[in-house]
């Protein structure tokens, strides 16, 4: 059902084969940031525009794309970037974390862990971690060349006197393979520890900022932290109120003006699928329960 | 003894243009040599090629490293080089926020030090700065404050801390009582005194105030046009002057 | 311990038609451990010049300075520097301190600069204080605050607080009452006592009479006029 008019996933075979080099190198050198002439594409920056150039250049004709933007796979961002690839690569869609071969997320990693088929493609806002410290872009590219991380603790120090704790709570910097310092994108730091050792290919694409930087199967992600003030990967301390899952990253959801109010998870497909699997939360709606009894 | 810093031929020029030339010296280990001159005499180039900011067009700087004894700095890569100066060497900015973070708080500047060189421990780490801070003399309750909330003197003291908390060798300061008023100056050189004794640094100082190598200074160096025109101890070459031009310096001073 | 020979000294003002000006020729003196020998002659004779020279504080045209082991008129600054922290002391007529330092730390810095340790070098510091009846509840204040006779015996503390070898005094009981004087007279004596070679200026003749063992006219190493 491709749309003719357009190349195989709207990308020109040249372009495409431009960011699967800036891949390649990312893959050879985890965590490095790959500078790659970012195009411009048919939606404004900060839509993904990073993540949808890594996803066509990533998709093949038989692939299953799925499409998550906080967790969510029905949220105004996801349907029109699955929309839109349908229409350039007409490739199958899914919900099902299980089932997708490409995944293209905002801010989470599926809560099924993924498996050595996946490509997980991630949307980054803003490459680059020392940012926020030393706006020289010359003066951190020579940072992380000399590995001169002080700084990224200096932002963690700077949270612990302030807050009492380490308050970066997404986007929470990794050291990869023992090497660069990598932000993950605005993920939370719930999330960190399922990068690490992860069986399927991480890419993430910054389009604004045009770097691509990626973490092969299986890759060394470190959480970085003080002894006396160790990483901690909290969430909200809560079971989901749709599904009962104690495991899974939650949304809090005001129900009503008089304080009422939920916790459901955040990864819809998990959520749905452990319903159907008969998981009852507490504020489950009464058909649902209905209907199983 | 022998040096910790050992200058040969330095020269810079910028285009035609000389900035120094033929510089030589031998620093030794708790010697404050001060380099005065008026502006465009060469002195901060000079401190540039030997602090590693400038890349010199001739000449060698030698410093005695702890590992390997002495090695041109000038032939150093670039990270051993960058590791030197947040290790072994302090640099002290006239101006305090081109030596401070200025939006990180008084505990991360002087902390960032420690951190680079692999500090984890957060309580150790905030120990050191405030340990640091109470010696040069601002008050424990300022540590989590920005710099921003700080005095020009007291912006100067931190920028002090945070240089010296690695226990450096070799400090390079730049005008550091520059724009300060009187009575800060007096109370930052009175505390620069005390550290370069009870450390046992090694100082390099660059100043047009003649007053503060005298206080500060074991030996002198005067520059002029870019050329070194006398050197000697301190108190000699300010009281028995050689050189017309450092006569004139001298004889130049407003008394009080 | 102090030996100077053939010692000339002139200023060249290059700022004033690179004017010469020989104010000595032929200097010479030697003072022996536990000696004390007094420079006179009349003002402007080079009194100062002499003791300044010795001191390293002016540099010599020619001849040699000879303090312990070290020509002073040769030496690097290094090795000036070191001699003065070890084993050459120097009062001047004026005190030229850091602002701000309290009164008990600048008497007591020569003797922290030869690293002593810091009790006992402030409690020497206020020994010295005590007898040159310095109160105590000045001592934690800066000296550039006080009357200048109060700086002057603050100077002389300072200089008498290491034992130092060799030891220039320049004027040291100028500005005194008789008590202090007493005091300072004393001071000069146990140093001699315990071995120093002294080099001193003093106009007052009832203290080179109880001090000195001799007197070097310096009048006569002044040029003769050309």
């Amino acid at each position: 059902m491709t749309d003719q008019s357009y190349n195989f996933a709207y990308l020109d075979e040249q372009t495409k084969r431009m960011i699967r080099r800036a891949i390649l190198k990312g893959l050879a050198i985890p965590g490095y940031q790959v500078p790659f002439a970012s195009r411009e594409m048919p939606m404004p920056y900060g839509w993904g525009t990073g993540g949808v150039q890594v996803s066509a250049a990533t998709l093949m004709p038989d692939d299953t794309f799925k499409v998550i933007d906080q967790g969510a796979d029905d949220t105004t961002n996801a349907v029109s970037i699955r929309k839109f690839f349908e229409k350039t690569a007409g490739v199958a869609t899914t919900e099902e974390t299980e089932k997708a071969t490409v995944i293209q997320t905002r801010h989470r990693i599926p809560e099924t862990p993924l498996h050595e088929d996946q490509v997980l493609v991630y949307q980054v806002p803003i490459p680059e971690p020392l940012r926020f410290l030393e706006p020289r872009e010359t003066e951190t590219r020579k940072m992380h060349s000399l590995e001169e991380y002080g700084l990224m603790h200096v932002k963690l120090y700077e949270d612990i006197s302030q807050h009492g704790a380490i308050a970066t709570s997404y986007a929470y910097p990794v050291k990869v393979e023992g090497r660069y310092v990598m932000d993950p994108s605005p993920i939370p730091k719930f999330d960190n520890p399922k990068m690490a050792d992860c069986p399927a290919i991480q890419l993430f694409g910054a389009g604004r900022e045009q770097r691509i930087y990626a973490l092969p199967p299986y890759s060394r992600v470190v959480s970085l932290d003080f002894e006396d003030h160790p990483f901690d990967p909290s969430k909200a301390d809560h079971p989901c109120d749709l599904c009962g899952a104690e495991d899974s990253y939650l949304d809090e959801v005001i129900t009503d003006d008089a304080g009422g109010r939920m916790f459901v998870c955040s990864d819809t497909d998990y959520c749905r699928a452990r319903r159907e699997a008969g998981h009852v939360g507490a504020q489950a709606p009464a058909m649902k329960e209905g209907a199983g009894a | 003894m022998k040096p910790l810093l050992q200058v040969r031929d330095i020269s810079k020029f910028y285009g035609a243009r000389l900035g120094c030339r033929d510089v030589g010296f031998d620093l030794y280990p708790g010697e404050v040599m001060g380099i005065v001159g008026e502006s465009g005499s060469g002195k901060s180039t000079l401190l540039g090629c030997l602090a590693g900011q400038l890349a010199p067009d001739t000449g060698e700087v030698l410093f005695d490293t702890r590992g390997e004894g002495p090695r041109d700095t000038l032939k150093m890569s670039e990270p051993e080089r960058r590791m030197l100066a947040r290790t072994d060497w302090a640099f002290v900015h006239q101006h305090a926020r081109e030596g401070l973070r200025m939006g990180v708080s008084a505990g991360g500047n002087v902390g960032e030090r420690l951190m680079a060189v692999g500090a984890r421990h957060y309580g150790d780490i905030r120990d050191q700065a405030i340990d640091w801070l109470g010696r040069v003399e601002i008050s424990e309750d300022r540590v989590d404050d920005k710099p921003t909330a700080f005095s020009g003197g007291m912006q100067q003291r931190l920028q002090i801390a945070r240089n010296l908390v690695t226990g450096p060798r070799l400090v390079f300061m730049d005008e550091p009582t520059g724009g300060l008023d009187v009575s800060v100056q007096a109370r930052l050189l009175d505390l620069l005194r005390g550290l370069v004794r009870e450390m046992g640094l090694s100082a390099i100082i660059v100043t047009h105030d003649l007053a503060v190598v005298r206080l500060l200074a074991d030996r002198l160096m005067v520059m002029k046009d870019g050329h070194v025109v006398e050197t000697g101890l301190t108190d000699q070459v300010l009281d028995d002057p050689q050189h017309g031009y450092t006569q004139l310096l001298v004889s130049s001073v407003l008394q009080v | 311990m102090i030996e100077i020979e053939n010692v000339s000294k002139t200023f060249t003002l290059h700022n004033q038609g690179s004017a010469v000006i020989p104010v000595m020729e032929g200097a010479k003196l030697s003072v022996q451990p536990g000696e004390c020998v007094a420079l006179i002659g009349a003002s402007g004779a080079g009194k100062s010049t002499l003791m300044r020279m010795i001191y390293g504080n002016y540099l010599a045209a020619s001849g040699r300075i000879v303090v312990g082991e070290v020509d002073v008129a040769q030496a690097a600054p290094r090795e000036i520097l070191t001699l003065r922290r070890h084993t050459l002391g120097y009062v001047s007529q004026f005190l030229r301190v850091v602002p701000r330092v309290p009164t008990l730390e600048v008497v007591a810095e020569p003797l922290l600069m030869v690293g002593e340790p810091r009790q006992a070098s402030l409690a020497r510091a206020g020994e010295l204080l005590t007898r040159l009846n310095i109160p105590e509840r000045l001592w934690g204040l800066s000296p550039t605050t006080f009357s200048g006779g109060e700086q002057q015996r603050v100077n002389i503390a300072r200089g008498f607080a290491h034992a130092y070898p060799a030891l220039l005094l320049d004027e040291p009981t100028a500005s005194l009452d008789a008590q202090n004087r007493d005091t300072v007279l004393s001071l000069v004596e146990e140093a001699k006592e315990r071995g120093a070679a002294i080099v001193g200026i003093f106009h007052d003749e009832a203290a080179r009479q109880r001090v000195c063992d001799r007197e070097i006219d310096v009048t006569a190493f002044t040029p003769v006029a050309a």
